[in-house]
């Protein structure tokens, strides 16, 4: 939809900054533009087909009823106040999530980045495990310490599960990680000698940081910032289990609409306006953030870590490992506590119970342990796919040139804001006819999986590769390196780190990946969180125990992945 | 033989020429020193030859073959970088190794290659060595082998002493010179300090504003520097109106004795420091010292004529013969440092 064939020709001329008169000498512009093209060809066609294509599909099915168009449903929905409400709310609660994550998550990125502590690979693990879970499990594991009979409430009677921030809450206990990782990998690879060469100049430790590090930081904020907003955005297991009647999001009214009331016309109007709202929001986001990316001195993470000094440092240090203790900590330790405490006190009767379907009280055609290597084996396919794809659109856009590009980054973002339901649903409805018939396949599942984990891949990789110094670039092909050479052996070692840190995250995305694998899993192919999802639906102590067990299960899985990629990373870290 | 032929070529940045019709040769075996102020466009030219920077008109020949159309990796020249950019997540030897791994040299040979090439630099046995580790020195040992290991017909250096401190730069020059000679590389470089560009180069290119201003041997180009500009870039700041007629000139500094042969009528002279000769008070153009700079082996004066309208003059002197700041003494000129310049283009 953005690209334009005529736009190419002005794009050449862009790429070279407009320096060239004749095209008698160059060959090497034309190039690039072809090779940044072949580079995008494969992201493009990825998204046109399982992407575009299933949500377009979806959309027509509800606003085409008797092939005719009905576009006055739009103006009917829309007129509607309850509409209005729902939007009203979806877009205050995104912002305020936003401010409130930036606010705490922040100092833990400095935190992360710049001081060394023990156990500092095993804390970055575990903030990153909400990121992963299921939401319905993170809205009971709030729901457990926040609601009725709660934590807070046994304690001293506090109550949150009535008021927006038990929501708030929630979701800066979701998204910390994505500020942690995204600005505390650039963060932990910026020269600490530029601060100090500020600070010579005579500038306040706060206004060095200020004037040096905040710009050179900017463009990873405002990545973070813009993947906060569009989680919460879209929040749906949260609001679903939090909210209450009161509060409603787009998706979770979507859902309502698809699943409960199955007034499909109404739910493709509300899908229509989250694409458009979200669309806005990545195209203002491409206006400011334009500019703002430049040639950082990157150096080694491992050197600019150091133990913190004075009691300042050492307070920082205390401040986030409290409130990661308070919101991370403390929320998982009570879905790991409900997951142990059995009907005859604590023990494992919820971990054996998972072994056999019969147990399951007729949830399930398989043992529900299964879940485990299903969850595992989509997750690893889902990230190889979401490592290329995303991998091969980062590269494409490492130079910034022109519009085209522009619209392609944005474009890759869209998925992250557009209704997991409607995407599941869309799959099943749109990729069941030859050519494309994969309703049957297992590969649908890792397919969605991967579509969500693409952002994350293109916003850790680009910040690092544009970040490259050019030059080096150039002295490789001038020692002979051709262009894919030079990204092999110059761009690739570079951002070896952001590779694993956007494998890690694509892979936790696909793991804890709901809205969408609902639709998609084989009844004897569940995955963790569907398989959790399925025990909640039911009543009982006993389903509702396993839930429980398998959220803890999931969750150690996941911190076991994480670990082991944070091991990796550190040991080839010296080699690249 | 030529080995490199830039013909006409234009660089254009935005309405202004980096680089204005150029014309180049550099014969096999020949080093070649641009010597420029930043900006002249020196730098441009390297970028043009490697293939980083298309020209807009005119063309880059390399061993009789034109380079229209072929990319950085297929020119097969070496181009060594002003901030060296020595690939930070590889060692020494990984820098060093890049150029033959690329053109897919065995690893055995590429081993011999990289420790022959560290010797040769001086840094025998630095291969496992991280670069950041490295001083500014070593670094631009390192660039320098990375940049010769694949044999390059042509080695490129671009400001190659820039950052070194001063002792380091003029032993690394006489090393560098003596490193082209007995490897017969055939090189240019580009730099804009002409201690450095005469002592390495057998041939000086002075550019101005994307021109080529002077060509010429390092002596040549020292003892007639052709244009003001050159004159002043290379130093000289004793520039003078004058009305040449046989082998006097009028100036603002009195009558001036030039050299047999002057282009007569009025024009504008250069008087190296060197054939500025103090005398006794109350001969020649009478001065007062205005201040006085100890340059080690010898002293730069700065002389006020008595006449606030003339120009201030520079002069050397030996040491011992140097009178304080504010003595008053006389001036006289030596006819073999007097140059007639030629008329700005």
């Amino acid at each position: 939809m953005v690209l334009a064939g005529p736009v190419e020709p002005r794009e050449n001329r862009k790429a070279a900054g407009g320096r060239r008169e004749t095209g008698k000498a160059d060959g090497g512009g034309r190039r690039a533009t072809a090779l940044r093209l072949a580079l995008m060809a494969v992201p493009l066609a990825f998204f046109a087909v399982f992407f575009a294509y299933p949500v377009a599909a979806i959309v027509t099915r509800g606003l085409r009823v008797g092939g005719r168009w009905r576009f006055g449903r739009i103006a009917e929905v829309m007129s509607d106040p309850a509409t209005l409400d729902v939007l009203w709310f979806t877009c205050w609660q995104a912002v305020a999530s936003t401010a409130l994550t930036l606010a705490v998550a922040l100092p833990g990125a400095y935190v992360f980045a710049r001081f060394d502590f023990p156990g500092k690979g095993l804390l970055r693990a575990v903030v990153t495990v909400p990121f992963v879970l299921p939401t319905v499990v993170a809205g009971s594991a709030f729901l457990a310490l926040l609601g009725r009979g709660g934590l807070l409430d046994e304690l001293w009677g506090v109550r949150l599960d009535t008021s927006v921030w038990a929501i708030l809450l929630a979701h800066v206990f979701f998204n910390y990680a994505v500020v942690v990782r995204t600005v505390g990998g650039l963060w932990a690879q910026l020269d600490p000698r530029q601060e100090e060469a500020a600070r010579v100049l005579g500038a306040s430790r706060l206004s060095a940081w200020r004037r040096v590090t905040l710009p050179a930081l900017a463009p990873a904020v405002a990545a973070a910032a813009l993947m906060v907003f569009l989680f919460t955005f879209t929040s749906f297991g949260v609001i679903q289990i939090l909210g209450g009647p009161r509060y409603a999001t787009l998706e979770v009214a979507i859902y309502r609409e698809t699943a409960q009331l199955l007034d499909l016309p109404t739910a493709a109007v509300l899908s229509i306006v989250q694409f458009a709202a979200v669309a806005a929001v990545l195209a203002l986001h491409a206006w400011t953030v334009r500019r703002r990316e430049s040639a950082l001195r990157l150096v080694d993470p491992g050197r600019t870590a150091r133990r913190p000094k004075g009691s300042a440092q050492w307070a920082l240090l205390w401040g986030v490992l409290a409130v990661v203790a308070l919101l991370i900590v403390t929320p998982l330790a009570v879905l790991v506590e409900r997951s142990l405490h059995g009907p005859d006190g604590y023990g494992f009767t919820y971990y054996e119970a998972l072994r056999s379907a019969a147990d399951s009280g007729g949830t399930f055609f398989v043992a529900p342990l299964e879940a485990v290597g299903n969850s595992l084996r989509y997750a690893a396919v889902a990230t190889v796919f979401a490592l290329v794809v995303g991998g091969l659109a980062a590269a494409a856009l490492t130079r910034r040139a022109g519009r085209l590009v522009r619209g392609f980054d944005a474009l890759l973002m869209l998925p992250l804001g557009t209704s997991a339901v409607t995407v599941g649903f869309g799959f099943l409805i749109a990729l069941d006819e030859p050519p494309l018939d994969l309703r049957a396949s297992w590969i649908l599942v890792p397919l969605a999986q991967a579509l969500v984990g693409v952002p994350f891949v293109v916003r850790t990789m680009l910040p690092v590769l544009r970040a490259v110094d050019h030059r080096l670039r150039e002295a490789a092909a001038v020692l002979g390196a051709s262009p894919w050479r030079v990204w092999r052996e110059v761009d690739l070692p570079l951002v070896g780190r952001a590779v694993a840190v956007a494998a890690g995250f694509a892979f936790a995305v696909s793991l804890g990946e709901f809205g969408a694998t609902v639709f998609l899993a084989r009844p004897d192919h569940p995955t963790l969180p569907v398989a959790i999802a399925r025990f909640l639906g039911r009543a009982g102590q006993l389903t509702y125990g396993q839930a429980m067990a398998l959220s803890t299960i999931l969750m150690l899985v996941c911190a076991g992945s994480l670990l082991a990629l944070e091991r990796i990373r550190t040991d080839r870290s010296g080699e690249f | 033989m030529t080995l490199l032929r830039l013909d006409e070529v234009t660089v254009r940045f935005g309405g202004r020429d980096a680089l204005d019709a150029v014309d180049l040769e550099v014969a096999e075996h020949e080093t070649v020193c641009v010597l420029g102020p930043s900006g002249s466009g020196k730098s441009t030219m390297l970028r043009v030859v490697a293939g980083l920077q298309p020209a807009d008109t005119g063309r880059v020949w390399l061993a009789g073959r034109d380079q229209s159309g072929v990319p950085a990796h297929r020119r097969g020249v070496g181009l060594m970088f002003q901030d060296h950019q020595l690939f930070p997540q590889r060692d020494v030897g990984g820098n060093v190794a890049f150029g033959l791994r690329m053109r897919k040299v065995g690893r055995a040979e590429a081993d011999r290659r990289v420790a022959e090439l560290l010797e040769l630099v001086g840094l025998p046995g630095a291969q496992r060595r991280p670069v950041d580790s490295l001083s500014g020195g070593e670094q631009q040992r390192v660039a320098l082998a990375r940049a010769l290991a694949p044999r390059p017909k042509l080695l490129m250096l671009d400001e190659p002493l820039g950052q070194l401190d001063r002792g380091l730069r003029e032993r690394l020059v006489v090393e560098l010179r003596e490193l082209f000679e007995r490897l017969g590389t055939t090189v240019l470089a580009v730099t804009h300090d002409q201690g450095e560009a005469f002592a390495l180069a057998d041939r000086v290119v002075v550019m101005e504003n994307g021109r080529i201003a002077r060509t010429g041997t390092p002596l040549e180009v020292w003892r007639r520097p052709g244009t003001e500009f050159v004159a002043r870039f290379l130093g000289f700041d004793n520039v003078v109106e004058a009305i040449v007629h046989g082998e006097v000139a009028d100036t603002c500094w009195g009558k001036l004795p030039v050299p047999p042969g002057s282009r007569p009528g009025p024009g504008r002279l250069l008087v190296r420091p060197a054939g500025v000769r103090l005398t006794d008070p109350g001969e020649g153009l009478a001065c007062t010292v205005a201040a006085r700079t100890f340059r080690g082996d010898h002293v730069t004066l700065v002389l006020a004529p008595s006449d606030p309208a003339a120009p201030r003059l520079e002069a050397s002197c030996a040491l011992r013969d140097a009178p304080e700041a504010g003595a008053r003494v006389g001036v006289a000129f030596d006819p073999a440092d007097v140059v007639v310049l030629d008329p700005a283009p």
